[in-house]
């Protein structure tokens, strides 16, 4: 067996099964380490999938945000940043767009947020829905998205009222 | 030196407003150039809860954007509360006001949250010490997007770190008439700061008021930055436009006090004005009134530098004015105002 990538022979083999589709990967002992991998026999086979998976696929190129799915290009098109997340994928590249943005300052000394804040109620049920809408989207059941929707509107205004009800029950202040 | 003007606002001879601003998101929810309708819904309603619960001032009034008209959407924007970006963006987005108007927490304008404090003349440390506190109360209930190395994070790289950026807005007619304000956009330039027009990003200047604000957000603290601003920048600002009056009064006094009788006779007198020549005119008396050859004082200005724009003439007028009715409108109410004086 030939490595994917060129003519040598291939070191690393894996078959996975994602969403119902097979891929099989094949690699030479160089490409496996280019892809951020190590050699077989030091680590399970598993990781080695894992890492290839990501050192390849274009999700996981370290080209694209793998939280919101921006490309560095994109950024650096519109100046504008994707998510969180984005601060973490793109580090080095970013961290010259911003020296450059605040006339070479590169880190934060200022104020900190000085508590963890644990959600709310409201917040885990509205993500909870946030999710559960996500996939019935990608499953395409998009009868059950729209009641997902429904709900996920009308959670403000329940909340809203459950709260009312419990600072009623305490009589008030 | 630290001049009361008129009604016991400081220095606001040179200065309309200072303001202090703060840009937050918040954390595991993308930026809104990357959100879909549900998710910028959900920033929106995680927002409005907390803005409503928390006592961020003694009234706090919440505004639906997309549920308010266009002429109510002007009006905010007239009034500094909200950015025309804020305005004009097709997310779902909103808007917290204190009720006496000073402070303001536009919800998906750039950033998922905008908190801004703004008060009349010199006053920025003011403005902060009230940032700092709302941020704090803001900060119990909501889990900011933070980053170890960069602080808090926003949408565009100019607003990380700190995320936070004062403004004062000054009032610059004698630097204009010494053809003097070159040197001050190079000043400004080399200290890192930005110069704008009345209604901020990409605005023009109208009657010689500028927006100066800092433009770095990163390796300085809060109190850094927010001293720099109290301490060097709004002084040398009022005193370059000071002395600039003072070099007019002596060496051009009655070219100077002609062209301040002139604006005023036209405003006391014309039947129809456009906003811009309103806002010149305007501009021209306001120096008048600091200097003390009119007798009007300065906050009456600044209201009208309001009140003749567009929304403003319309919501007071009950109707849709037509475009001859705008300018014969405001000159109206520019002549009603002064005679009171
Ligand atoms: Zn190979
Ligand atoms: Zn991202």
């Amino acid at each position: 067996m030939k490595c994917d990538l060129c003519n040598k022979p291939a070191v690393v083999h894996e078959v996975s099964i994602n969403n119902g589709k097979k891929k099989e990967v094949h690699l030479c002992l160089e490409h496996a380490q280019a892809a951020g991998v190590a050699i077989p026999g030091q680590q399970p086979i598993n990781k080695l999938l894992t890492k290839f998976v990501i050192g390849q696929s274009p999700k996981s190129t370290g080209k694209e945000c793998p939280d919101c799915g921006i490309t560095f290009a994109q950024i650096k098109r519109s100046n504008l940043i994707g998510c969180p997340g984005c601060y973490n994928a793109f580090r080095d590249s970013l961290g010259s767009l911003i020296e450059q943005a605040q006339y070479g300052a590169s880190s934060h000394i200022g104020r900190v947020p000085n508590r963890k804040h644990t959600p709310s109620q409201f917040e885990l049920r509205a993500k909870k829905l946030m999710n559960e809408l996500d996939a019935a989207v990608t499953a395409e059941q998009y009868e059950r998205a729209a009641i997902l929707r429904d709900r996920l509107n009308k959670l403000s205004t329940e909340v809203q009222a459950d709260e009312d009800e419990v600072q009623g029950g305490d009589g008030g202040s | 030196m630290n001049i009361d003007g008129d009604n016991g606002i400081p220095d606001n001879d040179v200065v309309l407003t200072t303001r202090s601003r703060l840009a937050r998101n918040l954390a595991d929810h993308p930026f809104l150039n990357r959100a879909s309708d549900m998710q910028s819904a959900l920033v929106m309603q995680t927002a409005q809860r907390v803005l409503l619960d928390a006592p961020l001032s003694e009234k706090t009034l919440w505004m639906d954007l997309d549920e308010l008209t266009p002429l109510d959407r002007s009006l905010l924007v007239e009034r500094h509360l909200i950015s025309r970006h804020h305005s004009e963006s097709s997310l779902h987005r909103g808007v917290a006001i204190s009720s006496d108007e000073h402070m303001s927490i536009m919800v998906n304008e750039e950033d998922h949250l905008r908190i801004q404090v703004i008060q009349r003349g010199s006053r920025l440390d003011e403005t902060f010490e009230q940032l700092m506190r709302i941020d704090a109360l803001l900060e119990q209930q909501l889990d900011y997007a933070f980053h170890d190395q960069w602080g808090y994070l926003s949408v565009c790289p100019t607003n990380v770190g700190t995320g936070i950026r004062f403004s004062v807005m000054v009032h610059l007619p004698a630097l204009r008439i010494t053809n003097e304000l070159a040197k001050v956009q190079r000043a400004a330039k080399e200290l890192h700061l930005v110069v704008r027009g009345y209604y901020g990003e990409g605005s023009e200047s109208t009657g010689q008021i500028y927006q100066v604000s800092n433009q770095v957000t990163l390796g300085r603290t809060e109190e850094e930055i927010q001293e720099e601003f109290s301490k060097s920048i709004i002084p040398a600002l009022i005193d370059y436009e000071r002395s600039a009056r003072n070099v007019l009064m002596k060496k051009n006094s009655m070219l100077l006090d002609d062209r301040i009788q002139r604006a005023y006779s036209v405003l006391c007198s014309a039947r129809l004005l456009k906003v811009d020549e309103a806002m010149k005119l305007l501009s021209r008396v306001r120096l008048g009134a600091s200097l003390g050859h009119v007798d009007c004082s300065i906050q009456t200005i600044d209201e009208l530098l309001v009140q003749v724009q567009p929304a403003h003439l319309n919501q007071q007028a009950q109707s849709t004015l037509s475009d001859n009715d705008e300018l014969e409108y405001r000159a109206l109410i520019v002549r009603n105002t002064l005679s009171q004086q």
